[in-house]
């Protein structure tokens, strides 16, 4: 009888479990197809995010056909012209005389693919004279397909460079005043209420107060991440800490610190790799608060500013009642919000399941 | 527990300061403030501002001015706002009651659907029942509460069944009690909704796993094998003894009574707290915000405080003075 000896390390004793779940599975493979979406939204968008025709405003999706009275002629669209009825009303009219045929890998709007490749081409286009709106149009006739694509660049780089930032403070914050301890923990945890203590909202309001009014949008962009990690980083701080007040008293730390390794060094590696697993999964399931905390500060008009799409942006235009009810197609960014949050949340879910059995084993 | 509390409220005062040096500091890091604001509108006297500018002491250094706004405030003048130009308290008195009523209903109507469900949930554990409640709270848990404002509102602009954002009805004037009642009820319903089903799903689902580890303790095994009818196994001992845990969650809901609701209350024209913050901020009104900000702090402590002494009262394992 042979054993099947190979070492499997705690990870991929995770990664095995999280692969068992098909829902966690199917939300990651979401997660990548956006994440893709918006490394690629240049390609595979129509149009660029600022082109816009201010005679196709608010216009309806433009349903893509593939049937001629009954004969199939490929894919094509129908274009639109605009009329006002009598109460001065945009109506949209289906001109049926002309088809405009939707090509693959079309010329359109320049660009430069992931910031170096400049390049014309697009995934899927039509020629002159229609416009193709996938899901309908904005207010200044921009296809909100190819907003919605440049909005997930923002919308989802923020939740991971807002992460990342909130947890290296909190693991930092947490990790030294667990490890010290005394007057410097006291200290750093009031620090942590103080923080905690405000409302998220308003903490959210008055730090986007601090920002100047002529910043431009690559600044206010990152404005918006250093105020979202600012929130985000106190509750991390306050868990890694209780962690870290019970690993000082550890062997191997005693060990680590009469072998004469500076603080700093412990601290780094021989406590805080013990809170990796609670972080993982942590990092997952604030991954959701950072996108949403920029989509509602976007929402009320605080966030990232027009003509740059994030998916808070987008949904600002909602914020006028009239226009969901004619255009309820600028309800679709949320859709991905949506799907982009609970997505996270499974993935952050299941991964927790999957690493706290191994928790819970080192604990004993 | 009278000297505990005494500690907690005096540990509570350098933070809750701090908090608001830390919003004053942010408000005046960037240039410009409200005086240059109204001294743009030529109606306003250069006398106004200098009166302005003396009572506030404007032109002294920053930290002058914070150190003379908390002197204001042991007299309890929190300052004046110079958008709506009356006093700051007046401004907050009158939105105050708004943006209670709205946490209020939301609280209500959030503990009166999650706590049954989640004891219905207990009780029919991994039957379709539960699945099904187990899983839309999944859904419910990930919807953010402003794109459940926004469908909201887009279902209501379609059917012109409910009205769309606002507290009252165009004629409100005119309505006989009974009318008004009815339509700020209408009012509040969709906002209340968008507030709450998040929360239903989350209490839910603490309510439902509080009472089945309740349910797996061995003094209900006995209750049942004394031969207690199962209805006062349920009700009597086990729902006590889960309940109790979420006492504590009674007291963080009443540290977020006034700046919950924030959000929704922009997104449907709420005439609230929220609505007043972003006006506050904007417009640069800084002792309004510090004000909102201060109440903001004030009740999160007394919100936590309340509920380690809840926890305590209900809870006789718990002590917080050495002595006992």
């Amino acid at each position: 009888m042979t054993r099947n000896t190979e070492h499997v390390s705690e990870f991929q004793l995770a990664l095995r479990s999280f692969k068992k779940n098909r829902l966690a599975v199917c939300c990651a493979m979401i997660l990548f197809i956006f994440y893709a979406g918006a490394i690629f939204a240049d390609f595979l968008s129509p149009y660029s995010y600022r082109n816009e025709d201010r005679n196709y405003s608010y216009c309806p999706p433009t349903p893509v056909r593939f049937f001629d009275e009954g004969k199939w002629v490929g894919p094509y669209i129908y274009g639109q012209t605009l009329t006002f009825n009598e109460f001065y009303r945009r109506v949209y009219q289906t001109d049926t005389t002309r088809r405009f045929p939707v090509r693959l890998f079309v010329q359109g709007d320049e660009y430069k693919l992931l910031g170096l490749i400049p390049s014309r081409l697009h995934l899927v286009g039509v020629q002159e004279g229609a416009r193709l709106y996938l899901i309908g149009a904005d207010s200044r006739g921009r296809d909100l397909w190819s907003r919605i694509l440049y909005g997930a660049q923002i919308s989802l780089s923020i939740g991971l460079i807002g992460v990342l930032i909130s947890f290296s403070i909190g693991l930092i914050v947490g990790g030294v005043a667990g490890f010290y301890g005394g007057w410097i923990d006291n200290v750093l945890m009031r620090l942590c209420e103080m923080v905690m203590m405000v409302p998220g909202f308003y903490l959210l309001l008055a730090l986007r107060a601090a920002v100047p009014d002529d910043f431009n949008s690559v600044q206010i962009y990152f404005a918006i991440v250093v105020i979202l990690s600012f929130i985000g980083w106190a509750g991390l701080a306050r868990i890694i800490r209780g962690m870290c007040l019970s690993l000082r008293e550890r062997e191997y730390v005693l060990a680590a610190k009469s072998l004469g390794l500076s603080d700093f060094k412990i601290i780094l590696r021989h406590i805080l790799p013990h809170t990796v697993s609670y972080s993982i999964a942590a990092v997952m399931l604030s991954i959701p608060g950072y996108i949403l905390g920029e989509s509602a500060l976007s929402l009320i008009g605080l966030g990232i500013q027009d003509p740059y799409a994030s998916w808070g942006n987008l949904l600002s235009d909602n914020m006028s009642i009239v226009r969901i009810k004619f255009a309820p197609w600028i309800l679709w960014p949320g859709v991905f919000i949506f799907l982009t949050v609970i997505s996270f949340n499974i993935i952050g879910d299941t991964l927790r399941d999957c690493l706290d059995p191994m928790m819970k084993a080192e604990r004993k | 527990m009278g000297r505990y509390i005494l500690k907690r409220l005096l540990v509570a005062i350098p933070m809750v300061l701090g908090m608001t040096l830390l919003t004053f500091i942010l408000m005046q890091i960037t240039p410009g403030n409200f005086l240059d604001t109204i001294r743009m509108d030529p109606q306003v006297s250069e006398e106004t501002i200098g009166h302005y500018q003396k009572m506030y002491q404007l032109d002294k250094p920053m930290f002058q001015q914070y150190i003379h706004w908390v002197y204001n405030l042991f007299h309890l003048e929190f300052g004046y706002s110079f958008y709506f130009n009356i006093p700051v308290a007046k401004v907050i008195a009158g939105r105050l009651f708004n943006t209670f009523v709205l946490s209020l209903a939301s609280f209500l109507f959030t503990w009166m659907i999650a706590i049954p469900l989640g004891i219905w949930a207990a009780l029919h554990r991994n039957r379709w029942i539960d699945r099904c409640i187990q899983f839309f709270s999944f859904i419910c848990l990930s919807l953010p509460s402003f794109l459940l404002a926004l469908v909201f509102l887009f279902l209501a602009s379609q059917t012109n069944f409910l009205p769309l954002g606002g507290m009252h009805g165009p004629d409100f004037e005119n309505m006989n009690f009974f009318v008004r009642s009815m339509d700020f009820l209408k009012h509040l319903i969709i906002p209340t909704l968008a507030l709450s089903i998040g929360s239903i799903a989350a209490l839910q689902k603490i309510m439902r796993g509080n009472m089945l580890d309740v349910l797996s303790q061995q003094y209900i095994l006995a209750a049942r094998a004394k031969g207690l009818p199962e209805d006062r196994v349920i009700y009597w001992h086990a729902l006590r003894n889960a309940i109790n845990p979420l006492v504590t969650l009674l007291g963080y809901e009443f540290s977020g009574l006034l700046s919950g609701a924030a959000l929704i209350e922009i997104i449907c024209s709420w005439p609230g707290l929220g609505s007043l913050m972003l006006t506050a901020v904007r417009s640069k009104d800084i002792y309004l915000v510090m004000a909102n900000m201060l109440m903001g702090g004030v009740l999160f402590i007394i919100g936590n405080l309340l509920a380690d002494v809840l926890l305590a009262k209900l809870d006789p394992r718990i002590r917080y003075d050495k002595k006992h």
